[in-house]
């Protein structure tokens, strides 16, 4: 018997076979729409865009693993990402880190217990005149100060969905 | 989401006295082989740091046999300390999609596609608003400007965050729905590229150019520059100076030069071209940035005498164990390598023998990587060891 909950699924991913087409070219757009979604691609999600795109099941985990707004952990309901290259080191990253750190409890690479926010590094964001800088989902914010790291957080914690959503 | 463009400070952009559809107006008055011999006569070179030439691209693609051609705008554009296409993107987005209007007719393509990086998503609604509009005015779809058969359309692709997509032909793996790992060349994209069939894929900044070449002609494009490096160049400043923003330069301005515009005199040294780039200290300043002394995409990162040189190769080699895409050992295993030599310069207790191999493990780097990530990732740690050796070796060791 097929659960409820993987009816539903299939229904979405069928969906969005429809909408992008069967090839192989959908695979990443099919894992980004289900991703902004639900915030995670489990494996029963990557068996079933597998089959549905007839593609190995590990060529689908193989994929998903190697991009890094793709990989397949649960991410809160807000993803903030702080730049970690040279001229946001540069600007004061680390005291911008250590403010998010402290705020969230969490560190680098982890999810609030609540669910409500991830914390990652960002390989060059593209915002070095004006580091610090970070992305809140899919927003940039640009010289960033530990007082403004902690408002944002403030601001993630008090909205549910995503900024962007 | 509401569409976000987020500009820079700096000087005075040519482009934005670019007048929009000129470019296409001109081309469109021309044949084919004459476009691509615009393109070749004015010397463009690509601007996202390889700087290979564009009407040569064009024209191996263009040669190519095949209905069915793609143009590719590089919008992945992840480079550390590299932003100008980000501010032509959110300013001038219509230059870079008139210049893939042209490029698709110069080789025949029906279908151009911006690869936009994951970072940039926020740009997506702009650039899908001005596709929109330019096919309301007619200078995308079918008949482009009343050109009886040239039928060319515009769509935006999303990355999913891997700064080797950058790399041609590992975009159109992920263009194809794979890992994103680049090719063995040949074939060349523009022979076999997306789904096989001839591609050329160009830098955001290139297809701007391309525009304003058509806009402004050939014989004024070169009177920037050099012989060698011909037109203008974007370049984004940032770090330890007192103006960091987007700056236009012909090529051949020295290093000093642009230091003094920025406000940046006092460096130690600057960091051009990235992280895959080379380190420049201040004893070498005289130099130019261009094509035949130091050429680059335009990262210029500033470094201030009160910084640790390791740090910077430190935070250059963290980026690139964690960007290497795996496929190919030297890469893969050699920039931990030299991570690891880099954290034991900063404790004073790297082992000479060590120091030594990991330097000849660079020079293998460089010549035994597949793709321009490996092969340029030991740049600047080994220009830091060349330029900054009293500063590294005479560290104490830590209890």
């Amino acid at each position: 018997m097929v659960a409820p909950q993987t009816e539903e699924l299939r229904v979405e991913i069928a969906g969005l076979v429809d909408k992008l087409g069967p090839g192989r070219s959908s695979l990443i757009p099919i894992l980004q729409d289900i991703k902004h979604r639900h915030r995670e691609l489990d494996s029963e999600t990557m068996q079933v865009v597998a089959e549905m795109l007839d593609i190995h099941p590990v060529e689908v985990y193989s994929v998903a693993s190697f991009y890094a707004f793709l990989h397949g952990a649960p991410q809160g309901a807000h993803v903030i990402r702080l730049c970690g290259t040279l001229s946001c080191d540069f600007a004061g990253k680390d005291a911008v880190a250590d403010a998010l750190c402290d705020e969230l409890g969490i560190g680098f690479g982890e999810t609030t217990a609540d669910g409500q926010v991830t914390l990652e590094w960002a390989s060059c964001i593209g915002m070095c005149d004006q580091g610090p800088a970070l992305l809140v989902d899919d927003e940039v914010r640009t010289r960033v100060t530990p007082d403004d790291a902690r408002a944002i957080v403030a601001a993630c914690r008090a909205d549910e969905g995503r900024a962007d959503a | 989401m509401s569409a976000q463009t987020i500009d820079s400070q700096g000087n005075a952009l040519t482009y934005a006295t670019i007048e929009r559809d000129a470019g296409l107006r001109a081309a469109l008055d021309m044949t084919r082989p004459d476009i691509i011999d615009a393109v070749s006569q004015s010397g463009l070179k690509g601007r996202g740091g390889a700087g290979f030439p564009t009407g040569m691209k064009w024209n191996f693609c263009a040669a190519e046999k095949g209905d069915l051609k793609y143009i590719i705008c590089n919008a992945d554009e992840g480079e550390p300390g590299t932003f100008k296409d980000r501010v032509i993107l959110s300013r001038f987005a219509d230059l870079v999609l008139e210049g893939m209007t042209i490029g698709g007719r110069a080789i025949g393509a029906t279908l151009g596609i911006v690869y936009l990086r994951a970072e940039y998503t926020y740009l997506r609604p702009h650039l899908n608003e001005v596709i929109k509009e330019r096919r309301k005015r007619g200078v995308l779809g079918t008949s482009i400007m009343g050109v009886e058969g040239f039928d060319f359309d515009i769509i935006v692709a999303m990355g999913a965050g891997a700064y080797v997509c950058g790399e041609e032909t590992a975009l159109i793996e992920s263009l194809e729905g794979f890992r994103g790992e680049p090719r063995n060349r040949p074939p060349f994209p523009a022979v076999a590229g997306l789904l096989n069939n001839p591609t050329v894929v160009n830098n955001v900044e290139t297809l701007a150019s391309v525009a304003a070449i058509f806009a402004k002609g050939v014989d004024w494009f070169k009177a920037f520059g050099t012989d060698k490096s011909t037109g203008y160049k974007l370049f984004s400043v940032s770090g330890d100076c007192e103006k960091p923003g987007v700056y236009e330069f012909p090529w051949g301005i020295t290093v000093a030069a642009l230091l003094e515009e920025v406000g940046g005199e006092g460096a130690k040294a600057v960091q051009i071209g990235g992280a895959s780039g080379v380190c420049v200290p201040a004893r070498e300043f005289a130099r130019r940035l261009a094509f035949e002394d130091i050429p680059t995409g335009g990262s210029v990162m500033v470094i201030g005498p009160q910084r640790d040189m390791l740090d910077v190769a430190e935070n250059f080699l963290e980026f690139f164990v964690e960007e290497s895409c795996g496929q190919c050992t030297p890469c893969r295993l050699g920039n931990p390598q030299m991570l690891k030599a880099v954290k034991l310069l900063k404790e004073g207790a790297c082992p000479p023998k060590f120091l030594a191999d990991v330097k000849a493990l660079g020079q293998t780097m460089m010549v035994a990587s597949k793709c321009g990530l490996g092969q340029t990732s030991p740049s600047a740690f080994l220009s830091i060891l060349e330029h900054f050796g009293d500063e590294i070796h005479d560290r104490a060791p830590s209890a």
